[in-house]
């Protein structure tokens, strides 16, 4: 115990003692991430609209996402390194392949999870399918889509450390290079910072997803 | 107006919900459809609003076949309230009642004064407007519902089990006040629910539904003294009369006021006495009755708008009870 907490703290040390290095690696570690995220996002969500509208496209939509996270993130970064190349590219476009899933599945699960009740209304009511999509669906199924945004997000943060691999930057360069080098301190100068991005990337987004989802008070039914 | 013309519907499966219906629901009069589950009497109120088409047969909305009009038009200028309530958890109460208003594009300062209108309408103060479903009861919610439903002021109202998952007391008083509320608008309405009790009480006309069939279409009374047959017999179920009793409002069997001048001292004392020993004349008999016996006189005044205008007496209802009682 006394050992993990001298090895803390002589980690916190050397990333004092290399803060200018540190900025530059946690820099790119967060473009990774950033990048990735959103385009895997801003590829999921529509997937995962269309496969939620047509049964017959989602279990091969779902399939394609389910290989791409049963392939371990390692092999995804090696196996881009023939095809790209090495740098920044090749890390990003592996970071993306293994972010789309859990965006995926929780579009789908939330658009399907809203109740068959409220769109039986909104259809009487005259809602068109778009209408009944942008109005009600995807606004009920906000918070569950969210909730595998954040998921994503923080998978994505631990993912990129295996970036340094292939030259994509980051603080796996830490972490790899100080395993390598046993350089105990350089580890957990590079892990704990990593946990730190995650944790606050993790926090960001549940402020963003309660600023936007304004489903009201989550609090129970009150009778009156 | 609703009228149904030799309406079929097969499902794909095979299955057919109904089978060759022919019934008007006149404008502005509610049309109960009540029987038990599976006998397609939501199926038909779906046909109107097209979430269900005909597989022969057609359906008029207000003289129109309405496969001849747009879907989307047509459901918007129809209110629609379903069982679960199907309110919008994400919106607030005052956006779930404004939504058919935005669909169809009023401008917001209409559709304000709408919602403040029909929140009054469904006796709930201005301050749920803000206010999230989940935060209000099932009662509420279920006002909220209807509110949403008349928003646009449509000329027909379907209602599908509209009372259904409330407590039998809210229920009671929901129905009441929807009863009152009727009154105010003129809306064609056509309600499903499975319970006769609520079609007796609910509506100007019944179609009692067995298997995909109307087996009797006809006024509530009419169809407690003469039943079709058996099925419908079955389906009323006992105390046929005491249900009489609650559809028949006391207009009907009281007497003029000039009857009783003479036999003052049998009155119960209507001015002075309270008004606990009066009653209005679109109370129903069972109201009546109940009255007459907790009172010690045999005679109650019928007064209306703060004049007498006719007397109840026990006689009244045991003759009409006995008149009732035969078929």
């Amino acid at each position: 115990m006394a050992g993990v907490i001298s090895t803390s703290l002589s980690g916190i040390r050397y990333l004092l003692d290399n803060l200018p290095e540190f900025w530059q690696l946690l820099a790119e570690h967060l473009v990774l991430v950033v990048a990735s995220e959103i385009i895997a996002i801003s590829i999921a969500v529509p997937l995962g609209v269309i496969a939620a509208r047509h049964e017959k496209l989602k279990s091969p939509i779902l399939s394609v996402g389910n290989v791409a996270q049963t392939v371990p993130p390692l092999a995804i970064i090696a196996l881009m390194f023939p095809i790209l190349g090495l740098g920044f590219l090749p890390s990003f476009v592996a970071l993306f392949i293994y972010a789309l899933l859990p965006v995926l599945v929780n579009t789908i699960t939330g658009l399907e999870s809203v109740d068959e009740g409220t769109i039986d209304a909104a259809k009487g009511m005259g809602m068109t399918q778009n209408e009944r999509l942008t109005k009600i669906r995807f606004p009920l199924a906000l918070p569950i889509i969210f909730a595998g945004i954040r998921t994503s997000t923080v998978i994505n943060v631990g993912t990129a450390y295996l970036a340094f691999f292939i030259g994509g930057g980051g603080l796996g360069a830490w972490v790899i290079s100080g395993i390598n080098l046993f350089n105990m301190p350089q580890v957990f100068a590079g892990a704990i910072s990593g946990a730190v991005l995650a944790i606050s990337l993790d926090l960001l987004l549940a402020a963003v997803e309660s600023r936007l989802g304004n489903s009201g008070p989550a609090s129970a039914q009150v009778a009156a | 107006m609703i009228e149904f013309e030799d309406v079929t519907k097969v499902y794909a499966d095979g299955t057919e919900a109904i089978d060759g219906i022919n019934f008007t629901v006149e404008e502005g009069t509610t049309t109960v459809l009540v029987g038990p589950s599976g006998c397609g009497k939501t199926t038909s109120m779906k046909l109107v609003n097209r979430l269900e088409e005909p597989t022969e047969g057609t359906v008029y909305v207000n003289g129109t076949d309405n496969q001849e009009l747009d879907k989307i038009d047509l459901r918007r200028g129809i209110g629609y309230v379903i069982q679960e309530i199907g309110l919008f958890d994400h919106l607030t109460v005052g956006e779930n009642i404004a939504t058919v208003p935005e669909l169809v594009g009023w401008d917001q300062s209409r559709i304000d004064d709408r919602v403040d209108e029909l929140l009054e309408l469904m006796d709930l103060s201005p301050e749920y407007r803000d206010q999230y479903p989940r935060e209000l009861s099932g009662g509420q919610r279920q006002r909220i519902g209807v509110a949403r439903a008349l928003a646009a002021d449509p000329d027909i109202l379907l209602m599908d089990e509209p009372f259904g998952a409330l407590d039998p007391i809210t229920r009671e008083n929901l129905q009441d006040e929807f009863l009152q509320i009727q009154d105010r608008i003129n809306t064609t309405i056509l309600f499903v629910t499975h319970s006769i009790d609520e079609a007796l009480k609910m509506g100007d006309r019944i179609a009692i539904f067995d298997v995909g069939e109307v087996v009797q279409y006809d006024t509530p009374a009419e169809i407690l003294s003469n039943p079709k047959n058996e099925f419908v017999e079955n389906f009323i179920g006992e105390n046929q009369t005491f249900k009489q009793l609650s559809i028949t409002p006391v207009r009907e069997v009281m007497d003029d006021p000039q009857a009783y001048e003479s036999a003052e001292s049998e009155v119960a004392p209507a001015a002075d006495g309270g008004e606990y020993y009066s009653i209005s004349p679109d109370s129903s008999l069972q109201v009546g009755l109940t009255r007459l016996l907790s009172i010690e006189h045999t005679t109650l005044p019928v007064v209306d708008g703060g004049e007498v205008v006719g007397f109840l007496t026990e006689d009244h209802v045991r003759s009409y009870f006995d008149s009732a009682g035969e078929p």
